[in-house]
């Protein structure tokens, strides 16, 4: 029992017939059910996916994802049992609280079908019910993980991901020059000493130990022969010992080495990402409902990849306009479409604020496919040209009216068609209904793009 | 430090730790000397309200094996804790020795004193010495086995996978209230000696030959001697075995040693917990009279202050409250029915009245409410304390009365009540209520067909009809299949006429 020897015994004594001991526990390690808690959301994974996933499509778009609480039915986690149920035949119930009965009195069963309100006192769990459901807190990282599953940014993403780049100082071994403050003393004193050592640097106690024996000598006069003949030869060894340790310092500038440091090239952890709509007069609330399911699983998605993540909503009808989140989803307009006029936007916003070398970028697009004819050439020709070059990822929903058999092939599907197949980081897309969101969403980013969408 | 007597122990709701030892020491006063109480050695634990929802979970065990359920449980706590549906209960003790009392570190100096009076003096004693309690557990041994048991799983996690391990947790915690020996059990499990004789048992298994399985299945000669030697292995198996969890450690074919040995330790931590619930009338009845007597008595010599004694007053009267049946309750408050009843033993020790001696000859008037309490405290279950103690005042006074649910009525019929026909009517009932063979379905395993396809055949002798819920018999007993390996059966028998009412069966997964 760890806890037992961790805790502080603050007192144990005898006392009459009984000891007592009392513990402090409160400093003890706590959260001891964590194991257990992981264990139940993994038991219940699935349930708890699907509650995660509810709860991003009921929620604002900035507010996914910050840690949240789900609800998960109880029998995900049910604990069976053997237990009898009264379905049929007599028994008795004693209650309180009679005020006004009598014996013969009739009662009108309740409509619950089961008796007076349940089984009697301490008839355990009828048919294995009972139990509410079950609300875990979960982390904001749990939620995501949970969310996202097996989701991830696509590899050609990645890539080019990589090659924008900023740079931070890393250590990067030594060098012979630079700045005190990065002077590696170890390493320098395991020069200094090779060095002393193979030139033969005498030892300053060596140096001590010939100067007492001549100053002994120099005391004890008159000198025999031997002993002068001992001191002569120990003052040239004085004189060769000194010469040899002024020739040679301690510590030579050969020996000095600093920590150098490279400028090492890091992914960019910046992201914006550009929410396109269409908000012209033949967009429903239900389209543009869809739509913003979308957007919404981006953001999070995106989110949990980089440390910060910029929004930018451009609504477009005739013309279009940068607008905050709320006017974006909720201010209705009417008008034509002219989808050049978002990715002008688009464009000049981005080369405003976020220039491509210090940003990734995505672009999210929504639209019912409609566009002035006139307009695709020149919104095929800024795509392309103007785009496409600086984003890591350009998706586009198309969004289909409630029911609606799939009308051919929009204008805009036809003109995105031809450029996604010249590149591969425009991805398009058909969705219909709010459940096939999610799914579109997954086929997108999932990570062995062939066998996952088989799984959806 | 120690005050020998006078004086008040503090004041406010501060405490510390020198005022928990004064309190303990004038509580453990009034305790022994003035109540009589024997109790085990105490020890006292200060803990914070998230610890407390950890003790909680595991049902007060301080030490418990790792499983999804008890992560469940913890979830539903915590959750009612911060929604402020539940506040945490302001102690939970258990039955070990030295007794551990859990104290929460926000509770006031008064709850404090309270709650060591309530469980360090009044669970305590109860526990040291119910007759069910020292037949049925061993409180010295208790924790050492409980932490033997966390090592065990999680070393069987280790070598077989946390897979393998919940698959046979799963199974034998669906069968938990069929793995106790509910009435041949009168030798308590020496919890220490288990520990030992597991690894010795383990190895010998491992390494010595299952006589029982070299039966295979035999020619048509073998049919003839079929029925006597079917006797003998029934007698062999110990036929019919009511303890579920026993039969499948002993002698289920398929199972591993330590699979074995996870069974064992769900089994006989489902037997230590055993007594607890028909226990829990009494032993809360006894816990809160006990604390209420104390603060009582402290207040009386001058040892706590007023306000400290309405606060003691006002938690008290929070615990005891009964709902009636219009404000939704459908069951007795054990905390409620369980003082209301000790505190009318003590009435009639010392002031009865005609009524009680007609019904209470031999206690009524005896001038020993103590005594008589402690009597009645190691002596009886809530199912039999009932049924002796339960006094025509406390039915009154709850305003009982009593329905009989006929399916075949289209109304409730009130067919008795708080008067001179109905007590003994509705005392038997609540009784009926209290007694555990109303709560356990009483199944049992009466045959192996050892010269077939090793089929399992259980019975469930049904009361008043009542079958079993469907989706949870069905799950339960695809666990009990899985663990026999064989295909299982169940029937569920009326026992009066003795057919069989439905038949389940469930076969393993190969």
């Amino acid at each position: 029992m760890v806890h037992a020897r961790e805790a502080v015994r603050l007192t144990q004594r005898k006392l009459g017939s009984g000891a007592l001991e009392i513990i402090d526990r409160r400093s003890n390690p706590h959260g001891k059910n964590l194991e257990n808690r992981r264990r139940a959301l993994e038991r219940a994974r699935g349930a708890v996916q699907e509650a995660v996933r509810e709860a991003v499509a009921n929620g604002r778009i900035r507010d996914t994802g910050q840690g949240n609480a789900v609800t998960i039915p109880a029998d995900a986690l049910h604990e069976p049992g053997f237990h009898r149920v009264f379905t049929e035949g007599q028994r008795h119930i004693v209650l309180s609280g009679n005020h006004e009965f009598s014996r013969g009195d009739r009662l009108r069963r309740p409509p619950s079908g089961g008796g007076a309100g349940g089984g009697g006192a301490g008839q355990a769990g009828t048919d294995g019910g009972g139990e509410d459901s079950y609300r875990f807190l979960l982390s904001r990282d749990e939620f995501l993980d949970l969310f996202f599953g097996d989701l991830e940014l696509p590899d050609l993403v990645k890539r080019e991901l990589a090659a924008t780049e900023t740079t931070t100082p890393s250590r990067a071994g030594l060098s012979s020059e630079g700045s005190p403050s990065q002077l590696d003393l170890g390493r320098t004193m395991r020069h200094s000493m090779a060095r002393r050592i193979g030139l033969g640097r005498p030892k300053p106690a060596e140096l001590k130990e010939v100067e007492a024996r001549i100053e002994q000598l120099e005391e004890e006069r008159p000198l025999s022969d031997t002993a002068l003949l001992e001191l002569e030869e120990l003052r040239e060894r004085r004189g060769a010992l000194r010469q040899r340790l002024n020739r040679i310092p301690w510590v030579d500038p050969v020996d000095l080495r600093y920590r150098r440091f490279a400028p090492t090239p890091k992914p960019s952890t910046r992201a914006v990402m550009f929410c396109l709509m269409d908000v012209s007069g033949s967009m429903t609330e239900r389209m543009k409902e869809l739509a913003k399911q979308f957007f919404l699983l981006l953001h999070v998605f995106l989110e949990k990849r980089y440390k910060t993540l910029d929004i930018v909503f451009i609504r477009h009808a005739e013309t279009a306009e940068e607008v905050d989140e709320e006017t974006f989803f909720h201010d209705p307009r009417t008008g034509g479409t002219v989808v050049s006029t978002a990715l002008e936007e688009m464009i000049h916003v981005q080369r405003a604020r976020y220039p491509a070398q210090q940003w990734n970028i995505y672009v999210a697009q929504a639209s019912d496919g409609d566009n002035t004819t006139s307009d695709t050439p020149h919104a095929v020709k800024l795509l392309e040209e103007d785009i496409l070059p600086v984003v890591q990822y350009y998706a586009y929903i198309e969004v289909a009216g409630s029911g609606a058999v799939i009308r051919g092939e929009t204008d805009l599907w036809q003109a995105w068609r031809t450029v996604a197949e010249r590149n591969a980081h425009l991805a398009i897309r058909q969705v219909t209904d709010r459940k096939d969101i999610f799914p579109v969403f997954r086929e997108l980013f999932s990570r062995k793009a062939g066998t996952e969408v088989a799984r959806t | 430090m120690t005050t020998t007597g006078k004086g008040l122990l503090y004041q406010g709701a501060d405490w510390n730790f020198s005022i928990i030892r004064d309190c303990y020491d004038a509580i453990e006063r009034v305790a022994h000397d003035e109540l009589g109480l024997d109790t085990f050695p105490n020890r006292i634990e200060v803990i914070t309200s998230e610890q407390m929802l950890d003790v909680y979970t595991a049902n007060g065990m301080p030490i418990s094996y790792h499983h999804w359920s008890y992560g469940k449980r913890f979830a539903s706590h915590e959750n009612a804790y911060r929604r402020g549906l539940m506040g945490l209960a302001y102690e939970v003790v258990i039955n070990s020795n030295p007794c551990i009392s859990y104290l929460m570190e926000e509770n006031s100096a008064t709850m404090q004193a309270l709650v060591i009076a309530h469980a360090a003096f009044g669970h305590n004693h109860f526990f040291k010495n119910n007759r069910l309690f020292q037949e049925w557990t061993d409180p010295s041994q208790i924790l050492n086995y409980l932490e033997f048991a966390r090592g065990y799983i999680s070393r069987c996690e280790e070598r077989h996978g946390q897979q393998a391990v919940e698959r046979v947790l799963d199974a034998a915690h669906a069968l938990q209230g069929q793995g106790v020996n509910r009435h041949s059990g009168s030798r308590r499990v020496d919890l220490r000696g288990e520990q030992e004789r597991a690894r010795a048992r383990r190895l010998h298994e491992d390494e010595s030959y299952n006589d029982l399985w070299r039966t295979l299945p035999q020619g048509a000669a073998a049919a003839a001697q079929g029925e006597s030697e079917r006797e003998a292995l029934r007698h062999r198996f110990g036929l019919p075995e009511e303890n579920l969890l026993y039969f499948l450690e002993k002698n289920a074919p398929r199972l591993a040693p330590w699979e074995r040995e996870i069974i064992r330790i769900v089994r006989l931590i489902a037997q230590y917990f055993y007594p607890q619930p028909q226990l829990k009338l009494m032993n809360e009845g006894c816990a809160t009279w006990v604390h209420d007597r104390i603060m009582t008595s402290l207040h009386e010599q001058g040892r706590i202050d007023d306000a400290a004694f309405m606060e003691a007053i006002h938690s008290t009267s929070n615990v005891i409250m009964q709902f009636g049946y219009e404000q939704g309750a459908t069951s007795f408050n054990p905390y409620a029915l369980g003082f209301a009843m000790m505190k009318d033993i003590e009435r009639i020790c010392t002031a009865p009245q005609a009524e009680d001696r007609h019904w209470f000859p031999d206690i009524a008037g005896n001038g020993d409410p103590y005594g008589t309490l402690r009597h009645a405290w190691a002596e009886y279950r809530d199912e039999s304390f009932i049924l002796q103690f339960l006094s025509p005042r406390v039915m009154r006074d709850f305003r009982m009365f009593r329905l009989l649910d006929d399916t075949r009525d289209p109304y409730l019929l009130v067919d008795a009540i708080h008067d001179e026909a109905g007590y003994r009517d509705i005392r038997r009932t609540v009784a009926a209520t209290h007694d555990p063979s109303a709560w356990y379905a009483e199944i049992e395993i009466v045959d192996v067909d050892m010269f077939g396809d090793r089929t399992l055949r259980l019975e469930h002798r049904t009361q008043n009809g009542q079958i079993l819920s469907e989706n949870d018999m069905k799950l339960t007993l695809r666990g009990l299949a899985d663990l026999w390996g064989y295909r299982v059966v169940l029937d569920e028998i009326d026992v009066p006429s003795g057919s069989v009412l439905a038949t389940h069966e469930s076969t393993p997964p190969r």
